[in-house]
């Protein structure tokens, strides 16, 4: 079948003083439409490179990328970016933050009113239309977070890939943006790849959690299909039998097999 | 809390005690009611004192060393400068005129050669710091002539434009090219790589990416060189002028020098340094208003 996204024997090569750096290789990977995929692996496990080629940053050293059908060849705007440290432009507001990729994306055939109507539903999604005019450095870390969300949803992306979003938060603030991201995918059904180390965060997003090996020339060593019912609420899945069940699977690849060759 | 700690330095220096006297004023009542109201005394305190105690030092200073040198006291240059700044803009040929006069041409001539230091210093930055085969281009030619003495450029630019005006601004756009360059392509390439991978995803156009992310981005350090540059530029006016004549500051205190007006040339002193300062100033207030907070 062929996935919204795909990847077919996707490998990553970096040229260094001391000669060519595998990164990644034998990648194959299918994503299907609205479907929510984690990375997950110990650092150096080339799972922010993956996430970077689907992307279009980084240039894959062979295999076939596509998404939507279309070959993935450099960034565009048909997937959105959440980085993980926010990335939002410091001389700018909130709103202009998300205007700018908004303009972008629909300036073309839309007007100033309705660029702007986008910007204010977007901000609103993540629950910050009362933020909008303040000025990046005035706004906790959490909230920085949801105006990146913010930012690479409004462009009503393909794809929305997240590069370990919630990392530099702390624990109460990334269990509340999780449950948020969580309602925003369910009611904007957006097909979404995100980088974690979070075995709890994987869990409760995904559908797929893909497990990486560890690097170099790091791949695809396991992918562990997450049944559990939509939608998931995280108090009740504590006490869930199957829950604990899936998380200590993806514990055990992460401490026992992630260094062995796939 | 540092009125307690200023209180044993006041039994040892004698300079200190007026000021004390206030310090204690201030905070007695203070301390009775508001704490707010104290702080504020303090922080005013703390930033007013030392500075005026230092003016006073150096006031100091200055009449023990005329005493013993026979250079004009603060006394008499201060009666001089009541006399010069009573007509600042007065003209008895081109040879005499006001200090008035003499400030703003040296002005002009420094605005005009760092002008066209700014105008073409701050692009050329951009390229250096944008691409590296510029950078590798312009490395040696910067590093060479860089620490070359501003005014080892004038004769190239007496010979060049025959005349005194354009030398003196060619000194100055010279010397006050570099730390503009400098700067500048050092913000470029240090503009951080999130800011342009959102370039890259969102595909901005070249001119997006350079109003809305390149140039706010470079701006402070831009401004950083702006403000090296216009400080080199202005030390260097009176040396230039001293040697090119004409009117302007640094040939008026040669003037002087030759009249053996020494009250003047003290004057002239101050006017450099507090004209250099109001520009430093004002590149800062302009500064700070463009400044970003990263987090």
């Amino acid at each position: 079948m062929q996935g919204f996204v795909q990847l077919e024997n996707v490998q990553k090569t970096f040229r260094t003083k001391q000669g060519e750096f595998v990164a990644l290789r034998d990648i194959n990977l299918s994503v299907a439409q609205g479907e929510f995929v984690s990375l997950i692996g110990h650092s150096g496990c080339g799972k922010s490179t993956l996430l970077n080629l689907v992307a279009g940053l980084f240039d894959a050293s062979d295999g076939v990328m596509l998404c939507a059908g279309r070959e993935i060849a450099g960034p565009g705007p048909d997937r959105g970016v959440v980085f993980q440290n926010h990335s939002l432009l410091p001389w700018m507001s909130c709103q202009a933050n998300v205007y700018l990729a908004v303009e972008r994306v629909f300036g073309g055939n839309e007007s100033k009113l309705q660029l702007q109507q986008r910007v204010d539903a977007a901000l609103s999604l993540v629950g910050l239309t009362h933020a909008a005019r303040k000025m990046p450095h005035e706004i906790s870390g959490g909230m920085k977070q949801r105006v990146g969300i913010a930012r690479a949803l409004a462009i009503a992306p393909k794809v929305l890939l997240l590069d370990e979003p919630f990392g530099a938060l702390d624990a109460l603030t990334r269990a509340h943006l999780q449950d948020e991201l969580m309602r925003i995918v369910a009611a904007s059904g957006t097909t979404s790849i995100m980088v974690t180390h979070d075995v709890d965060e994987a869990v409760l997003l995904s559908d797929r959690i893909v497990m990486m090996t560890n690097g170099p020339a790091a791949t695809i060593g396991q992918i562990l299909p997450i049944d559990l019912p939509r939608p998931r609420n995280r108090l009740e899945l504590v006490a869930d039998p199957h829950f604990a069940q899936l998380r200590a699977e993806v514990l055990t690849f992460l401490y026992q097999r992630a260094g062995l060759a796939a | 809390m540092s009125v307690v700690k200023l209180k044993p330095s006041a039994t040892q220096t004698s300079l200190l005690s007026p000021m004390l006297e206030v310090t204690a004023a201030v905070a007695i009542p203070a301390s009775a009611g508001k704490q707010r109201y104290r702080e504020a005394a303090i922080t005013l305190l703390n930033s007013v004192v030392p500075p005026a105690l230092g003016m006073l030092l150096f006031v100091l200073l200055w009449a023990q060393i005329a005493h013993l040198s026979g250079i004009p006291g603060p006394l008499k240059t201060w009666e001089a400068a009541k006399v010069l700044f009573s007509h600042p803009f007065y003209v008895k040929g081109p040879n005499d005129q006001g200090i008035g006069w003499n400030i703003l041409q040296s002005l002009s001539r420094v605005g005009l050669g760092f002008g066209l230091a700014a105008l073409i210093g701050i692009p050329l930055g951009f390229l250096i710091g944008r691409f590296g085969f510029m950078r590798r281009l312009s490395a040696p030619i910067i590093s060479l002539l860089r620490p070359v003495s501003p005014l080892a450029w004038l004769p190239i630019g007496l010979y060049v434009f025959k005349e005194a005006q354009p030398a003196a601004i060619w000194v100055i756009f010279i010397s006050s090219i570099w730390p503009i360059i400098i700067n500048t392509a050092t913000g470029v390439t240090h503009v951080p790589q999130d800011y342009l991978n959102i370039a890259r995803v969102l595909q901005l156009s070249e001119w997006k990416v350079f109003t809305r992310i390149l140039f706010p981005a470079v701006l402070p350090y831009m401004l950083t060189g702006i403000r090296l540059s216009i400080g080199v530029a202005w030390l260097v006016i009176v040396a230039a002028e001293m040697l090119t004549g004409g009117v302007g500051i640094g040939f008026w205190v040669w003037d002087e020098w030759n009249n053996l007006k020494v009250e003047h040339i003290i004057i002239a002193i101050f006017v450099v340094g507090i004209v250099g300062l109001l520009l430093e100033q004002a590149i800062l207030w302009a500064a700070k208003r463009f400044e970003y907070k990263e987090d």
